[in-house]
């Protein structure tokens, strides 16, 4: 087990339950909402998205300028709603982002759905800010010093998103191609998109 | 609070262990994100006093425990100080599950009835009729704070000098929302530090931070 992927407690299962139990008795949860909590983020696994928005900006440059410059409209084209907090930061010759939360773990579940452990784990938060480009190296993603790194500590409820530089020969490919090799990892800005 | 939440710029964690593949979800992580949900369409938890019980947790429990966990351990806390469930009833029921693994539900117990809180408006952005006291390019230095209580302002940016990137509007003011101090909206920015000012000589070459901060945090900054 990973130093920072810790078990879980024995009791959490059954104190999890009382819980949802006791709030369902008291009608503050609503029935079925759990199972709409898994609908949504485990049993939908076609692309995220955030990959889908990001084929479409490569593909098509207005598109591209509407989601860093209004992602809410750029991403109601794909039936996304109140989006109005999400900013899109992209990637170019000279400038790399990444995106980290280094106080809670904040994360665009709305474009990425769920955070990977190790976003949420003390490595990655304390680390990103610290010495983002040995961490890029470490994590096998390698930035020149000639590049400036940027990095986005979400600390209030504005949500970050990477547009990461279009691969090699991208452009013979569909929108749809495209949005199934786009990564989250890319999109959080800690990969590079390979075809 | 100086907690242990806040591990900006902290040494000594070791790598990250990056996991291959989608990331699970157990059915009780998934039962907590509803939980959490549902506290916060009822008005019973605002975000920032859920971030606050977060924060409170023993910091060694806060290492050795997951991310849900957390968010457990938060929900809990606060339902019990608004008086929305009590210990006990948790406790008994969670025996009770405890011995009755398999179970679709427990057997209700004449629950205190539940006052329904007031909901707070939608959404994190607030209409004021102050205007920003910072606008885009404009030199700050943050403010140096040990508040016992929430606050956003993380300690690897406390007393140092940025440039304001973006001005957001007014957002709700976690460090009055989550003391139970009303919204108290205040002007929020996306400031750039250098990574020089902050972490001098042991800075990477070109890195820079951006960091949102609300403008209580803030001081116009004249140069060096």
């Amino acid at each position: 087990v990973a130093k920072y992927h810790p078990t879980v407690a024995p009791y959490v299962e059954s104190r999890v339950r009382a819980l949802e139990s006791l709030l369902l008795e008291k009608r503050i949860l609503r029935p079925g909402t759990v199972d709409r909590v898994i609908e949504r983020y485990v049993k939908d696994t076609g692309p995220l998205v955030g990959a889908k928005a990001v084929a479409r900006a490569w593909l098509n440059s207005d598109y591209r300028r509407l989601l860093v410059e209004d992602a809410a409209a750029a991403l109601a084209e794909f039936g996304l709603e109140n989006q109005d907090l999400l900013h899109v930061k992209e990637n170019s010759a000279e400038v790399h982002n990444l995106v980290v939360c280094t106080l809670c773990s904040c994360y665009p579940w709305a474009v990425l759905g769920l955070p990977p452990v190790w976003y949420k784990s003390p490595p990655y938060r304390s680390r990103a800010v610290l010495e983002p480009r040995i961490l890029l190296r470490e994590m096998g993603l390698d930035i020149p010093e000639s590049k400036e790194i940027r990095v986005w500590d979400s600390s209030a409820e504005l949500r970050y998103m990477v547009l990461p530089e279009p691969p090699a020969g991208f452009a013979r490919l569909s929108e749809d191609d495209l949005a199934q090799r786009i990564t989250r990892d890319a999109l959080i800005g800690v990969e590079q998109v390979v075809l | 609070m100086n907690g242990i939440h806040d591990l900006g710029g902290m040494h000594g964690f070791g790598e990250v262990e990056r996991e291959s593949g989608p990331p699970g979800l157990e059915r009780w992580e998934a039962a907590v994100i509803a939980i959490d949900d549902a506290l916060a369409r009822t008005g019973i938890q605002t975000i920032d006093e859920f971030r606050y019980a977060i924060e409170t947790m023993d910091p060694q429990d806060y290492l050795d425990s997951t991310y849900f966990e957390h968010w457990l351990d938060g929900d809990v806390r606060n339902l019990i100080e608004k008086g929305v469930i009590t210990r006990e009833e948790l406790e008994e029921r969670e025996r009770w599950f405890a011995a009755n693994p398999g179970a679709p539900d427990a057997p209700a117990t004449p629950a205190p009835p539940f006052q329904r809180r007031k909901v707070p408006p939608e959404g994190y952005r607030r209409e004021v009729d102050r205007q920003p006291r910072f606008a885009a390019g404009d030199p700050v230095r943050t403010r140096v704070i040990a508040p016992k209580g929430h606050t956003r302002l993380a300690r690897y940016v406390r007393g140092k000098c940025g440039t304001v990137f973006a001005h957001h509007g007014a957002h709700v003011y976690p460090d009055s929302n989550a003391m139970g101090r009303g919204e108290d909206p205040q002007h929020l920015y996306t400031v750039r530090f250098e990574a020089a000012e902050l972490w001098g000589d042991d800075a990477g070459p070109r890195e820079a931070v951006f960091i949102d901060l609300w403008e209580p945090y803030l001081q116009p900054f004249e140069g060096r």
